[in-house]
């Protein structure tokens, strides 16, 4: 964007010398301005005939001439990319705003998008581990759990789907085929790091230890809800979890994820920062915002893309035709990787280094889990529209997340059917407990209605709560009132 | 002192020949200006705030800045160009004062700096994020609008941004043309959960500033550019609050009340006298201070009393804040009000380069609403 700006002065506060400010330019200002009667409007004039910012310069020793107005970069003396002392004769490339050599052949530079960015696996499909080194020999107890969470969220999201098609919630989105990078990822974590999600991630909370009954009131918008029934279903948040609140508007958690990394990094807390989202929320402004900055101003942040191939209807081929989004990272100058997120293991092993990493060097990392979203985006959709029902198959089939853990998991004799029977059995009387619970529970109070818009009610807000009041004593047979809370 | 402080962008007979000190723009340019369309008159010396300081309004932003940095440890500034000191100066000496980490540049692009200063907020750290003129505040809309403002609210109270606040450029300058001269409050009047603040002086935009860093909800902070050199007061120079959601009565009158914000309240009070001098009218002069959420009570208690009313600003009639107010006094003050509500305002166009001086709700528009109401 062009932008004016009046340098407009008066006289010259030690304050404002910059070091590496040019006196003699600086003078030139003042003794062009001190010639006209207002120097104020003199200068101001001079910012609006150029239409430009009007800035000292800096290395202008060799400079002829009297350039007041001139673009000068601010950059960034932490950034990566320091500039280079200003050497003329050398016949390298002096240009600030790069490190590079000359060429003297044109040549583009192509995409490498045929062979792209490797995919990261520890196991494959039959929960072979592939390469020992490589292997998080994490403990019986801690896999059992990683399965436990993933098959625990996947009867939570039939039961709560079905439930949607029945018409007792109003909405769900379903975690079908990417319950593996939700466990992988919060397993790698500690549990004081701040979560940022996109909406399919409700595994992290499991993982977490969210209770059932929370899911539930949240989905029911029930008087136990922690969102006080305010959002849509699966807009989950915990605070206790640290696990920020679901917002529907596409990517807008990237950059603040970002700012809540570089807040975490200047109070020394030794926190990381995660940020999920889908390879569609990754096309919007704020995605691009959210990496710069973290990389410019170094943040202590992972950027996890979830990428199920769609977009609701949209394929990835009218998404992006880049390599991914892994093969963006590089270049905002960050650390990228790819995964199978499938595999759990896999996404555990990313995540854990990345943490590590971002935490001790204060810098970002890029995790793209390439995997299948099996169910519909959500039940306002019916993706037989767009998608065959054999490359659904496949995916729930031949390669699941949570059908690779179990392979792997029955190999050592960790689990047999007999616990996956007991197991199911006892999931499913778990969340329906739950479910029934939640739906015979009375909706929350009217009146919080008005609540927390600001952290004390305005006045303004006072009278018309007070008139909604007034207006339900008159009429109030005409409401649900007796499903909500006194 | 008055006159010092005026922007006099021309001499008495008008246009003036300026060389422009440019090598390939040699021959002199006939530049038509305006002379400033309001005039500064600074309050009186306040002293309930312990010792002051002559400070113009730039000066002032960063006496606020500077209090806030030095008594918050967890306070951060960023924005385009703020380390050097910003390019209307506000943040001068700040980063070699507090260091780099807090004092700090970021990358061109606004949904990006309130997105970050939300993340910043809801991690716990007082966030002041700079907006390098309020015309570019827009692609940071939807992070206002659809995040900061809601923030609370969604998440049951569970999370907040309230350590928010963002800082831009705003109002008429003269020459800003249409990205360098909006007010774009009533855009964030529709939006309930954040609060809008414009000052009017040095002295306001302290006290102002700093309840807005203090309070515990999302603020965006509108101050008037042309004030930044050209308003010049005593200001105290340590930490001090003036509330938010008050209206200020500047003078008292009883024939009409006269409400504007930032820079159009200095046109008001000229009004004032215009009406008092030719007419014999006693106006009420009311600066509203904060937009969201508006103080009703002060200026409704002054139209009962006067039971005529004059909203201006330098935004677009359509739409703009005075709609609101009015209908709101209309509906409170019915039995009171003795003429129509009268909004002089700029018109439903961009903001224009060379027309300014047409276009802004100068005191000569004002002045002939004020006997128009007088004599319906």
């Amino acid at each position: 964007m062009h932008r004016i700006t009046e340098m407009a002065r008066s006289k010259l506060g030690a304050q404002e010398m910059r070091p590496n400010t040019s006196y003699r330019l600086r003078v030139s200002v003042l003794a062009r301005a001190q010639r006209c009667a207002a120097k104020m409007a003199a200068l101001m004039r001079f910012g609006k005939l150029c239409r430009i910012k009007i800035r000292v310069i800096g290395q202008s020793s060799s400079f002829k001439g009297s350039p007041t107005c001139l673009l000068r970069r601010t950059f960034s003396i932490y950034g990566r990319l320091s500039q280079q002392t200003f050497d003329s004769p050398s016949d390298k490339p002096q240009f600030p705003g790069a490190s590079a050599e000359f060429v003297d052949q044109l040549e583009f530079i192509q995409p490498n998008v045929i062979s792209g960015i490797p995919v990261y696996r520890v196991m494959d499909r039959k929960g072979q581990i592939i390469n020992p080194s490589e292997d998080p020999k994490l403990s019986k107890e801690t896999v059992l759990k990683f399965y436990q969470k993933m098959t625990l969220l996947n009867t939570m999201d039939r039961i709560l789907y079905e439930s949607q098609r029945q018409g007792r919630i109003s909405f769900y989105m379903t975690n079908y085929g990417e319950e593996g990078t939700h466990v992988g990822s919060a397993a790698a974590l500690e549990p004081s790091d701040l979560v940022f999600g996109q909406y399919r991630e409700a595994g992290v909370l499991m993982y977490r230890g969210f209770p059932l009954d929370l899911f539930m009131a949240q989905c029911y918008a029930n008087a136990d809800d922690l969102g006080k029934g305010r959002q849509m279903p699966v807009h989950y948040g915990s605070k206790e979890l640290n696990f920020v609140t679901i917002s529907s508007p596409l990517a807008t958690q990237i950059p603040q994820a970002a700012g809540a990394a570089y807040a975490m990094k200047t109070l020394n807390s030794n926190r990381a920062v995660i940020c999920y989202f889908g390879e569609g929320a990754a096309s919007e402004g704020d995605a691009h915002a959210g990496f710069n900055f973290s990389a410019t101003l170094e943040c202590p942040i992972i950027f996890f893309c979830r990428n199920n191939g769609y977009a609701i209807s949209t394929p990835t081929n009218e998404q992006y035709r880049g390599d991914g989004i892994a093969a963006r990272g590089p270049g905002y100058g960050m650390m990228s990787i790819r995964v199978d997120g499938n595999d759990v293991f896999a996404v555990y092993n990313a995540t854990r280094e990345a943490r590590r990493r971002a935490v001790a060097e204060n810098q970002p990392f890029l995790i793209e889990a390439m995997t299948y979203r099996i169910g519909h985006h959500s039940t306002s959709d019916d993706s037989s529209a767009y998608r065959s029902v054999d490359e659904v198959n496949y995916w729930d089939k031949q390669d699941h997340p949570i059908s690779r853990l179990r392979h792997y998991m029955t190999a050592r004799g960790w689990w047999a059917e007999d616990e996956e029977r007991s197991w199911r059995k006892q999931s499913r009387q778990l969340v329906m407990e739950a479910f029934e619970k939640a739906e015979r529970r009375l909706k929350p109070r009217p009146e919080w209605l008005f609540t927390d818009v600001y952290d004390e009610n305005p006045t303004g807000l006072q009278k018309q709560q007070e008139a909604l009041q007034r207006h339900l004593e008159q009429y109030k047979e005409h409401y649900p009132l007796d499903l909500y809370d006194k | 002192m008055a006159a010092a402080a005026r922007l006099v962008l021309r001499t008495a007979s008008g246009a003036k020949v300026l060389r422009a000190g440019l090598g390939w723009l040699g021959a002199p340019i006939r530049v038509p200006h305006a002379a400033a369309h309001f005039t500064f008159h600074p309050d009186p010396v306040p002293t309930r705030h312990g010792p002051t300081q002559k400070m113009n309004l730039f000066q002032s932003i960063t006496s606020a800045l500077d209090n806030t940095l030095s008594s918050d440890p967890t306070a951060v500034i960023f924005g385009e160009d703020v380390a050097f000191g910003g390019v209307f100066r506000c943040t001068v000496g700040l980063r070699d004062k507090y260091g780099k980490d807090r004092v700090f540049n970021t990358p061109l692009c606004e949904q990006g700096i309130v997105g970050f200063g939300i993340g910043v907020a809801v991690a716990g750290a007082t966030a002041i994020a700079e907006i390098q003129f309020a015309d570019y505040i827009f692609p940071a809309f939807d992070q206002i609008v659809n995040e900061a403002a809601k923030y609370r609210y969604r998440s049951g109270n569970m999370f907040d941004c309230g350590n928010l606040t963002i800082r831009a450029p705003w109002g008429c300058v003269g020459h800003g043309s249409l990205y360098h001269s909006q007010s774009p409050e009533a855009f964030f009047a529709h939006c309930p959960g954040i609060k809008v603040v414009i000052p009017r002086s040095p002295v306001q935009a302290k006290g102002l500033l700093l309840s807005c860093i203090a309070d515990k909800n999302p603020c965006i902070f509108f101050e008037p550019k042309i004030l930044y050199r050209a308003a010049v007061e005593q200001v105290p120079t340590e930490p001090y609050l003036i509330p938010l959601s008050q209206a200020e009565v500047l003078q008292e009158g009883s024939d009409v009340t006269l409400v504007a914000w930032g820079t159009q309240v200095h046109v008001m009070k000229e009004v004032a006298a215009m009406a008092q001098e030719k007419l014999g009218v006693s106006c009420e002069v009311i600066d509203l201070q904060t937009i969201l959420p508006w103080d009703t009570e002060t200026v409704c208690k002054s139209v009962v009393k006067t039971g005529r009313l004059l909203i201006s600003h330098e935004a677009p009639v359509t739409g703009g804040f005075a709609a609101e107010i009015s209908s709101t006094v209309q509906e409170e003050c019915f039995l009171n009000l003795e003429a129509p509500i009268a909004r002089v305002c700029g018109y439903d166009t961009p903001f224009p380069h060379i027309f300014e001086p047409f276009y802004i709700p100068d005191k000569w528009k004002c002045f002939d609403a004020v006997k128009r109401m007088i004599n319906y």
